[in-house]
């Protein structure tokens, strides 16, 4: 990868370097100072009027790397995977009115996944705010309800205050996106350069790390008792670091878990007890366990819809525990009889020490293990090896037996996704990464681009559909420039996936304007920019193709033309019991 | 059982005085689906930071939300449920009045018998202040429009937790 990061440096050297000076700048160089003082290594970003200054004096600087994407959105997406594939806060930066509108729908998708990024925003000068002027927007009021928080700067001299706040709400409690809006003249205007570094004391945001003891001794006394109990794990375990905690409980406890789309990787797929993802798209074993259950401990997810199905009817049988940071998901939808409000890893390791083994959970063990054997995912493939014809989850199969599941995965989002969720078993946290809450198409090629990043030795394939890769096809030019290795899958049956599925199923196959006819050739798009493009339409192709993209240094396009009329099984539809399954044709 | 009937609850909400902050709680009500039946926003005992007063209807289950919601908002500071508690809710109203001179003296009797006031009089109406729970002045309407109010303006509930507390 060509695209060089700055060597990380000691705050020391830093402290040395700017810290101890006393030094008249720009609103634009504490910005930047202020970046890398919370150790800030990329930022995505967009220039345009309003960020002048700052581009400006990011000409030259060194102190961290600039990517320059071809459009707002591909740079909110790129921090978003580059955050959820570091585990640290992504940064983008885009000019006022359409720069920042431009980033709303990244803005939304990081605030439904709680992922940690600080958006730089500019705006038109203080001076003209409220006078409709050129590229005005009031983007701190139009993204209000999609950020954890945000700000309007108003003088220089709160700017090193302001992002080192931001740093600390977007990374600590539930993460979410914290916008700071710098009007023009406050990123021109100049003062004495004092860095905030001291913690941050809030008197409105004080998340809860430590759990209520009581509460915790009650869920271990209800693991004990319990016959049927079963874990829920979710996106939770994952930002909080709560993986090997996890790990331990279920090793110490032998309870069942299932992981949620968001909890994929947060809990290794190769083991015993792992019974795959639940909800409207998930195992029947996950499903069933979950309608079974006496016992269900959901850690670090919130019980969104497409989890739960029908809420009245899941989970009947259920006590539920419910672990989470924000104390608002705790009864927001599913009524709790345990609740525990603190930090899924300092909650597990406070359990792990008291719990013990779920003795008297044998039979439900047992119950489940057949299930998970008699019910796996699966799908019909009669195509022969030179056959034209391509199955999605086969291809799918291919790219996890070849990666022996230790890529990073990103996704877009429609029928691939499930797939993708479905046949790539992850044995690692931070190899998932998929808009689950918003389900934002154009979210998988960005994204790709921030996760390789952030882990420049880990290979990261990007999987989408020919329909989402469309919405931000245009990052193909950083890949190129940058020499960003990413594996840019297509699963391409030319449709619209999901909505056909839906259309065939709940609309008596009324397909209405889902047909991608006039989809761009994929090969001769990514050679437009340079990337290598590859396709396969039978398997013997598909094979060669996936081993040639994988040997080679750089980005790869790789088209799959794959079966049109498949549809994601199982598949509980809206209103339903997840006990309610269509299983498909087996 | 957690009780599922509306009740009208009375909330107090202390918040930093930033600029943007009643849009952030009053955005969080219109896009949760809580409703707001008044807001009323001043200053409070300390500097930097404003009270704010909000009457809503809810099950329990959704004053619970309202709660945990707000206290999201980073720049709200502590929220309480009043009507959980003794307390005195007040509202004033300024009613203009369609009055004759004629007609002067018995509106002025009806407004005497409330402890309400006369703040204002026009050669064909009168503006009548009232002070008072929300209920004394639903019923001071209630006795003015029969003479025809030309105008009404009611400032919402500020309310406080009885005693010492």
């Amino acid at each position: 990868m060509s695209a060089q990061m700055p060597e990380a440096r000691s705050t020391e050297e830093l402290k040395e370097k700017w810290v101890d000076k006393q030094e008249v700048l720009t609103g634009s160089d504490i910005l930047l100072r202020s970046l890398v003082l919370e150790g800030v290594k990329c930022v995505f970003g967009y220039p345009g009027g309003a960020v002048l200054y700052i581009y400006d004096a990011m000409y030259g600087f060194k102190d961290f790397h600039h990517v320059l994407t071809r459009h707002e959105q591909g740079a909110i997406h790129a921090a978003d995977g580059y955050a959820r594939a570091a585990g640290e806060v992504g940064v983008c930066i885009a000019t006022s009115g359409p720069g920042a509108t431009n980033l709303v729908t990244g803005i939304a998708t990081a605030y439904m996944d709680s992922t940690p990024l600080v958006v730089i925003t500019g705006n038109v000068a203080s001076t003209l705010i409220g006078t409709d002027a050129f590229q005005e927007a009031d983007i701190t009021g139009i993204t209000m309800p999609i950020t954890k928080h945000s700000y309007l700067v108003r003088s220089v001299d709160e700017l090193p205050r302001i992002i080192h706040e931001a740093f600390h709400i977007a990374n600590t409690g539930r993460k979410g996106p914290v916008l700071i809006d710098i009007p023009k003249d406050v990123s021109a205007a100049m003062t004495l350069f004092q860095p905030h570094t001291e913690p941050v004391a809030l008197r409105g945001y004080n998340p809860r790390m430590i759990p209520n003891k009581l509460q915790v001794d009650r869920l271990a006394e209800a693991i004990a008792q319990a016959e049927r109990p079963l874990i829920l794990a979710g996106g939770g375990v994952v930002y909080s670091g709560g993986h090997e905690a996890l790990l331990e409980l279920v090793n110490k406890t032998g309870i069942p878990i299932t992981t949620t789309l968001l909890g994929l990787g947060g809990f290794p797929s190769g083991h015993e007890q792992w019974l795959g993802m639940p909800g409207m798209h998930g195992t029947f074993t996950s499903n069933m366990a979950i309608q079974e259950a006496d016992l269900l401990i959901s850690i670090g997810a919130r019980f969104d819809d497409r989890v739960t199905g029908k809420l009245n009817g899941f989970a009947p049988k259920a006590k539920i525990a419910h672990i989470d940071i924000d104390p608002a998901e705790i009864g927001k939808n599913v009524k709790t009889d345990i609740p525990i409000v603190g930090d899924v890893k300092t909650v597990l390791e406070l359990l792990n020490k008291t719990v013990t083994h779920a003795d008297r959970a044998d039979e439900w063990r047992s119950q489940l293990q057949q299930w998970k054997a008699e019910k796996p995912f699966r799908y019909k493939d009669d195509y022969k090896e030179d056959e034209i014809g391509l199955k999605p989850q086969w291809v799918v199969e291919l790219l996890n037996e070849t990666t022996k599941g230790e890529a990073i995965v990103t996704t877009d989002v429609g029928q691939h996704q499930m797939w993708a969720a479905q046949y790539y078993k992850f044995n690692n946290p931070r190899s998932w990464i998929t808009s689950g809450g918003l389900g934002t198409m154009g979210f998988g090629l960005p994204s790709a681009i921030g996760a390789q990043m952030a882990k420049p030795d880990r290979m990261v394939i990007s999987i989408n559909g020919d329909g989402g890769i469309q919405m931000c096809s245009q990052e193909l030019a950083i890949c190129a420039i940058n020499n960003i290795p990413v594996k840019i899958v297509i699963l391409n049956n030319q449709v619209l996936g999901m909505v056909r599925q839906w259309q065939e199923l709940i609309y008596e196959n009324r397909y209405s304007h889902i047909d991608l006819a006039g989809s761009p050739d994929f090969v001769k798009l990514a050679e437009a920019y340079g990337v290598k493009g590859l396709r396969a339409s039978t398997k013997a192709e598909a094979r060669a193709v996936w081993q040639e993209a994988m040997d080679t240094p750089g980005p790869v396009v790789i088209d799959f033309v794959v079966e049109k009329g498949e549809n994601v099984y199982p598949m509980v539809q809206q209103g339903m019991t997840l006990d309610q399954m269509l299983m498909g044709d087996e | 059982m957690t009780n599922t009937t509306q009740t009208r609850h009375t909330i107090s909400i202390l918040v930093n005085d930033q600029p943007g902050v009643l849009q952030r709680v009053s955005g969080l009500f219109g896009r949760r689906g809580f409703n707001i039946e008044s807001i009323t926003v001043g200053q409070s005992e300390e500097q930097g930071l404003s009270r704010m007063i909000i009457v809503t209807t809810g099950d329990d289950k959704t004053v619970e939300q309202i709660e945990k919601q707000l206290y999201k908002i980073i720049d709200v500071i502590k929220v309480v449920d009043l009507s959980a508690n003794p307390m005195v809710g007040r509202e004033l109203a300024l009613i203009k009045v369609k009055s004759e001179p004629t007609a002067r003296p018995e509106i002025m009797g009806l407004v005497e018998t409330f402890r309400a006031a006369v703040v204002d009089i026009g050669t064909h109406s009168l503006m009548v202040q009232v002070v008072g729970d929300t209920e004394k002045i639903d019923a001071m309407i209630e006795l003015l429009s029969p003479y025809g109010i030309r105008e009404l303006s009611r400032t919402g509930v500020t309310a406080m937790i009885r005693g010492n507390a």
